[in-house]
């Protein structure tokens, strides 16, 4: 199978081995990710106001070379996606945002389709339930990852707002204890997985997004957890600033990895 | 100086929140991570847009406080998504020239080396314009 990826500026720095992860288990997989050529930056936060397109052209770009490709547009970061999923949403149910996109899109390129909203959005995790399917992924599993007790750290932007997001229940989740289960380890529930770490407050407010972050860490160590998994940068960077070294923090795609024995090849450096 | 002409107007326009469906139930600061933190809370935002009181929200530090978690939107029974109408009174605010509330002067002060790169496009979009 082949998907277009939109890896995100993260995944290109700070967050390198969240893209590499996924790309080896993506191939170990049998799917191909055909990188959005000169992709942008989808801008981190999706802004609500429905008079502003410049911050959406980004994702307006990428969707619209997935859809002439009649390929997905996935990604893995929570806020790339996030932030595409809304757009994608905006183009469906917003007339006169479509229309103004496509105005301004027309300008720029002579063969410009007009688009609105066809090109379906995955997040990795979707690809791995809904395409390959979690069974699958089970019987590729090289190295079990039994005995390891995993809290799933959803946060907000990979289920909220769950009208346009539609990956699962918003209040409870189970798409990544299932990958946990899948994996052969067993998944920790604890209240804190689906609220908030404090994301860009950390910048302006580093006290409130302390208090968030050590609610998440509180919560999933007091549930037993050996281990948090998450999907994005900036909630694994605010969990580990504020959680020291109480727990480790890491992506759902390097435990992936690992379990399909890809970790340590080529593919993963 | 802030144009305050029509702002109650412009706010309701670009946050495409109709104020008027809110039964004031408060789920959604109820529901808020940044309660605490704030001064205005969720279902005040929306009472006072909806009563043409948005000075004091104009003012106040609450606008920097939201984390755009969408938790009012998804608990509020009634459809009214609050968090567009923090954004959109953030929005009036930081669009007048000279009101960013984030310098990228202000910016090595406040980074550690490990600071992700979506941090800072966030908080920019957030934050400035
Ligand atoms: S989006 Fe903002 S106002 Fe709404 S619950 Fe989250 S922090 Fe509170
Ligand atoms: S949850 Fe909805 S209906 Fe209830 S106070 Fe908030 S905005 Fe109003």
């Amino acid at each position: 199978m082949k998907v277009s990826y939109f890896p995100g500026c993260t995944l290109k720095t700070t967050a390198k081995e969240l893209d590499a992860y996924t790309r080896a288990s993506a191939k170990a997989l049998g799917v191909t990710l055909e990188e959005i050529e000169n992709w942008q930056c989808c801008g981190g936060v999706f802004t609500t106001a429905n008079d502003e397109i410049a911050t959406k052209l980004s994702s307006i770009r990428a969707l619209t070379e997935a859809n002439a490709k009649e390929q997905p547009l996935v990604s893995v970061c929570s806020a790339c996606h996030n932030v595409i999923k809304q757009t994608n949403r905006a183009m469906q149910t917003d007339a006169d945002f479509a229309f103004r996109v496509n105005n301004y899109m027309r300008m720029q390129s002579d063969t410009y389709t007009e688009y609105h909203g066809e090109a379906r959005v995955m997040h990795f995790l979707e690809l791995l339930r809904d395409e390959i399917g979690f069974d699958k992924v089970a019987a590729a599993v090289k190295n079990s990852l039994k005995g390891k007790k995993i809290a799933a750290y959803y946060g907000c932007l990979l289920l909220r707002p769950g009208k346009t997001m539609q990956m699962d229940d918003v209040e409870n989740p189970r798409i990544i204890e299932d990958l946990i289960r899948a994996l052969g380890a067993e998944p920790v529930i604890y209240a804190s997985r689906n609220e908030c770490c404090g994301g860009y407050v950390a910048l302006d407010s580093p006290d409130s997004a302390a208090k968030q972050s050590r609610k998440v860490l509180d919560g999933a160590i007091s549930a037993g957890a050996d281990l948090i998994v998450t999907a994005c940068p900036l909630c694994r960077y605010n969990l580990i600033k504020n959680g020291k070294s109480d727990i480790p923090v890491v992506y759902f795609t390097e435990l992936l990895a690992e379990a399909l024995g890809v970790k340590e090849t080529e593919d993963a450096q | 100086m802030h144009n305050k002409d029509n702002v109650t107007e412009r706010v309701l326009r670009i946050s495409g929140v109709n104020a008027r469906r809110c039964m004031k139930c408060g789920k959604c600061s109820a529901s808020c991570p940044s309660y605490d933190e704030m001064e205005y809370h969720p279902h005040q935002f929306v009472y006072m847009v909806e009563s043409g009181d948005v000075e004091p929200l104009l003012n106040s530090r609450s606008i920097y406080k939201c984390l755009t978690c969408f938790a009012c939107v998804d608990r509020c029974p009634r459809g009214v998504e609050p968090v567009k109408l923090v954004e959109a009174i953030r929005l009036e605010v930081i669009r007048e020239q000279g009101a960013n509330h984030l310098r990228a002067d202000d910016v090595p002060a406040k980074i550690d080396e490990d600071v992700p790169q979506q941090l800072l496009v966030s908080a920019f979009r957030k934050y400035a314009k």
